[in-house]
């Protein structure tokens, strides 16, 4: 393990490996390439939010010049299986089929065309007849569960459904200790409840998918996906396909959130392709990408506090209420992390439980969105600690101080709550959240401004903070693999399973192979995220690729490393244990050296010839947390119920940042993201449940004018069980705007915002409602 | 219908239907740097300079370039050598995932043609109407903080 202090190219904020063609505009997406040749492909989305497919007649459509076919779930296979890009087994109910007989919410899959031109296929697509037999919906999650509601998933080939007969997609109940006990010891009790709405990604790129079938006829799939990996292993199983026929190339992709961890097209380009011997294109229009993509689970969550007069946490209970949408991609673990990410945080309370349930709704289908639940619960827990501070006359920061996980400690929701099952046991290495609610506090002024209520005319200013963790990776579950070959010039190829959505995980992981081999950053070529090249890699989620791909690399570049010392060792008749690896060579204590190029030319061509590589995989037996603390100033104009982010201040703990202004472009990202969450973007559905506004008119997402510079602060930190020291920093930063705003609000003007978004609307009415 | 006008500083003829918007014409002629994120002109993803200023390219009716001079981000390096706006992204983090960033990257080389040291509050208002979901906004108002800088000691 190389010593932090002499980092050379680790810490270093590098140019990303990919920066050079992204802003001179290169064709390095999907769409980006020659599409004269390819079939447009297009769905036809339900009209209705709950309905039985009686018939299609396709013949119209067919009829249409430049259709090619015409797909339904007639003349496609009809595999039940998740689009939940999760590992193997998924945690995500058997639910989904590429065409169903029935569909469960305005714009699920009826058909698709593929044809010659896009004018065609939109033509086809009119003059398809369906007949549909319209079924009594379910549009909200408190109908879910009703008696005598109507039931989503009433076929009898799903399977991994908690209880379909309700719409019970999932259900979680775990406790630790004496949960009710706890309470009657406590001197106060808080209890909040906090709702979240509909959502989506938006990635700038849509969902986009193009494939082909390779001069062998195998199939080959250019996709905007995060998970290519578990990409193959659905489409190989949804199309029944043998694995090995089919190859998944992601090249760069233009954001992902959560929302490309889905097999959402694949399916149907590769069916196509097959089928019609053609390449096969298809890109959601953005209104599509709103309706029939992915969103954020919409959750109500509740949480009670016990504390004693010390302000120390006796007992907390969290409860939630998850609407999964219409499939249960992702319904279980999202709901799962709501308390798995969330409560090991108090670990000071002995007394905990957790319970909740996700359920189906004939509404926009529930996915993976950055945060993945802990987003929601910690708007609820966040919430709870600031009205108890108040309730104990305490600084929040000082409630917090006496309750938070610290170095050295575990939590035993770490092992009773994991993936949707029991969890792994922890003890955490690293945690600076004492320097993070510091350093952050001394930034926005805290103690001097907070509580001061500052007027600048109608605009009253306010404080807000949170705190929170999350994760680095799924352990015992994720695994991570990745190889690294030596060139005669001295320089390396890294290939990594590992998927950059814009990240920069393939310019951070560069870096760590770098750094073991004593390179310069430009030395180490990267390529990832193609199955037929590169090894093994879950994909990007769960703020899993620094931590476990960045392990992989760090375990290969070792190897590597290793190899390399023996050749030089026996070039230079000394032991490879007397060497290093730095500035491109090998160097003895004594001063002599030899250049890595003469290493890699003597092992091609001259003696010893070896291949000098290394392939190495990673599982993490823990998951270390980041961690961060949120400190915002907010006005909000008392007059039109309007509210403004003056400042935002996200103080993080990830460990070392490998590459710090990447590190800080994440947790600024996500941020801004989460602030759009809580102040204005919400899908709204007509009372027949079709989304109202999807569009980027309609659905407000921050823009450059309506948000301040979020200042970061890098803590020094150091995860003794991450590569060079790292942990994850992708997620953690959204789920910080929802509590961390509704607090600072409340300091603002007194009232306690629980329902996002905190629209000028609903915030308006609340201060007329007080003012009455 | 036929419509000629200028990309990148070289004249092309086009044959176009007459509802062909720019962004479809750049594209299928080969511009892809230039991107489609909404269709709309809500993201400005698809950003292109026509005779020198910013326009959503999928709102420009591929008719209404005739004559006209179009720049595409293909355009701004046909050297090899990267514009200062280009080199400060780079420099500053402001690139991501980088769907946006021929879009912004252009809006700001139309700001800095115009305002050679904008303030802060100048750049996010001419960055406005690009969107971005990764980066937050923060290191492309340095960047292009850092470009008109490095433009103006250039200049002098």
């Amino acid at each position: 393990m190389t010593a932090r202090d002499s980092f050379t190219v680790v810490g270093q904020s590098a140019r990303k490996t990919d920066g050079r063609g992204l802003v001179t505009g290169r064709p390095l997406f999907v769409a980006d390439v020659d599409l004269r040749e390819a079939l447009v492909v297009k769905i036809l989305g339900s009209p209705h939010a709950h309905a039985r497919i009686v018939d299609i007649d396709t013949r119209a459509a067919e009829r249409i010049p430049g259709v090619i076919c015409v797909l339904t779930h007639k003349n496609t296979p009809a595999v039940r299986h998740t689009t939940a890009g999760q590992g193997y087994p998924e945690p995500s109910p058997y639910d989904t089929r590429m065409f169903d007989t029935k569909v469960r919410f305005v714009g699920d899959r009826v058909a698709a065309v593929a044809a010659e031109s896009e004018a065609a296929a939109d033509a086809a697509l009119r003059a398809l007849l369906v007949e549909y037999e319209v079924l009594p919906s379910v549009l909200s999650m408190d109908d879910a569960r009703r008696e005598g509601a109507p039931v989503l998933h009433d076929e009898d080939d799903a399977t991994g459904i908690y209880e379909a007969a309700r719409n019970v997609v999932a259900d979680v109940d775990i406790d630790v200790g004496q949960v009710e006990e706890g309470f009657r010891r406590s001197g106060l009790v808080v209890e909040t409840t906090c709702e979240t709405q509909y959502a989506q990604h938006t990635p700038l790129e849509t969902h986009v998918v193009l494939a082909q079938l390779d001069a062998e006829d195998r199939l080959v799939l250019r996709t905007s996906t995060q998970v290519p990996f578990h990409v193959r292993r659905i489409v190989a199983q949804t199309l029944g396909l043998p694995v090995h026929r089919l190859r998944v190339v992601k090249p760069r992709i233009g954001g992902g959130f959560g929302a490309k961890q889905e097999v959402l097209l694949e399916d149907l380009a590769g069916w196509v392709a097959l089928q019609t011997r053609r390449p096969a294109f298809v890109c959601l229009s953005r209104s599509e990408e709103f309706t029939s993509s992915r969103t954020r689970h919409p959750m109500r969550v509740r949480v009670k506090l016990g504390l004693d007069a010390a302000g120390v946490l006796k007992a907390v209970e969290m409860e939630a209420l998850s609407n999964t949408g219409a499939y249960g991609a992702h319904g279980l673990t999202v709901l799962a992390n709501t308390g798995s990410k969330t409560l090991p945080l108090y670990n000071k309370a002995p007394n905990a439980r957790f319970s909740g349930q996700a359920v189906y709704t004939n509404l926009p289908v529930g996915g993976a969105y950055r945060g993945y639940g802990a987003t929601q619960g910690y708007f609820a827990l966040e919430t709870a600690m600031d009205e108890a501070a108040e309730r104990l006359a305490l600084d929040p920061i000082e409630l917090r101080r006496r309750n938070h996980l610290r170095a050295g400690e575990g939590s035993p929701i770490f092992r009773k709550l994991g993936e949707g099952r029991e969890g792994v046991e922890q003890i955490v290495k690293s945690c600076a959240l004492e320097a993070c609610m510091e350093l952050g506090a001394q930034r926005i002024g805290w103690h001097k401004r907070r509580g001061k209520r500052e007027r600048h005319g109608t605009w009253v200013h306010g404080l807000g903070m949170s705190i929170m963790m999350q994760g680095s990776g799924i352990p015992e579950i994720d695994m991570g693999a990745a190889t690294i070959k030596m060139n005669e010039d001295g320089s390396f190829n890294l290939l990594v399973g590992a998927t950059d959505l814009g990240t920069g995980s393939d310019t951070i992981l560069g870096q760590v192979a770098a750094e073991v081999l004593g390179v310069p950053p430009d030395r180490v070529v990267v390529t990832s995220s193609d199955t037929d090249v590169t090894p093994f890699d879950v994909g990007a989620y769960a703020s899993s690729t620094t931590y476990v791909s960045g392990m992989a690399v760090q375990r290969a570049a070792e190897e590597v490393r290793s190899q390399i010392l023996v050749a030089a060792g026996s070039l230079l008749a000394v032991p490879p244990s007397m060497l290093a690896l730095r500035g491109g060579h090998v160097v003895a204590q004594d001063g002599r050296s030899v250049e890595l190029a003469r290493i890699g030319t003597r092992a091609f061509y001259e003696a010893q010839q070896n291949q000098i590589g290394a392939t190495a995989s990673f599982v993490p037996t823990e998951s270390p947390p980041p961690f961060l603390a949120n400190f915002a100033e907010v006005a909000v104009d008392t007059e039109t119920g309007a509210v403004r982010v003056i400042r935002y201040v996200a103080a993080v703990d990830c460990g070392v940042p490998i590459n710090p202004k990447l590190a800080e472009g994440q947790v600024e990202g996500a941020v801004v993201n989460g602030i759009g969450y809580a102040l204005t973007e919400e899908m709204q559905f007509s009372t027949q449940g079709r989304v109202r506004n999807p569009s980027l008119f309609q659905y407000k997402i921050p823009g450059a004018l309506d948000v301040p510079p979020v200042e970061v602060i890098l803590v020094d930190s150091y995860e003794p069980s991450g590569p060079m020291g790292a942990k994850s920093v992708g997620e953690i930063g959204i789920n910080g705007p929802l509590p961390t705003l509704a607090n600072a609000i409340y300091d603002a003007i007194g009232i306690r915002f629980r329902e996002s978004p905190f629209t000028p609307e609903r915030v308006l009415r609340a201060l007329r409602a007080r003012d009455v | 219908m036929k419509v000629r006008f200028r990309v990148n500083g070289a004249a092309r003829g086009f044959d176009i239907e007459p509802g062909d918007t720019l962004l479809e014409v750049l594209r299928g002629a080969g511009y892809v740097g230039v991107k489609k994120g909404c269709g709309t002109g809500d993201c400005g993803a698809c950003t292109v300079l026509l005779d020198g200023k910013a326009v959503n390219s999928c709102l420009v009716l591929a008719a209404k370039a005739e004559g006209r001079d179009v720049t595409t981000i293909e355009g701004l390096a046909p050297s090899g050598t990267l514009h200062p706006v280009q080199e400060a992204f780079l420099d500053v983090g402001a690139v991501q995932c980088g769907y946006c960033t021929p879009g912004m990257v252009l809006s700001s080389v139309a700001l800095l043609a115009e305002n050679p040291a904008p303030s802060e509050a100048e750049i996010r208002e001419a960055l406005s109407g690009n969107l971005c979901r990764c980066t937050g906004y923060a290191k492309q108002v340095e960047a292009v903080q850092r470009a008109a800088d490095l433009m103006r000691g250039a200049s002098k």
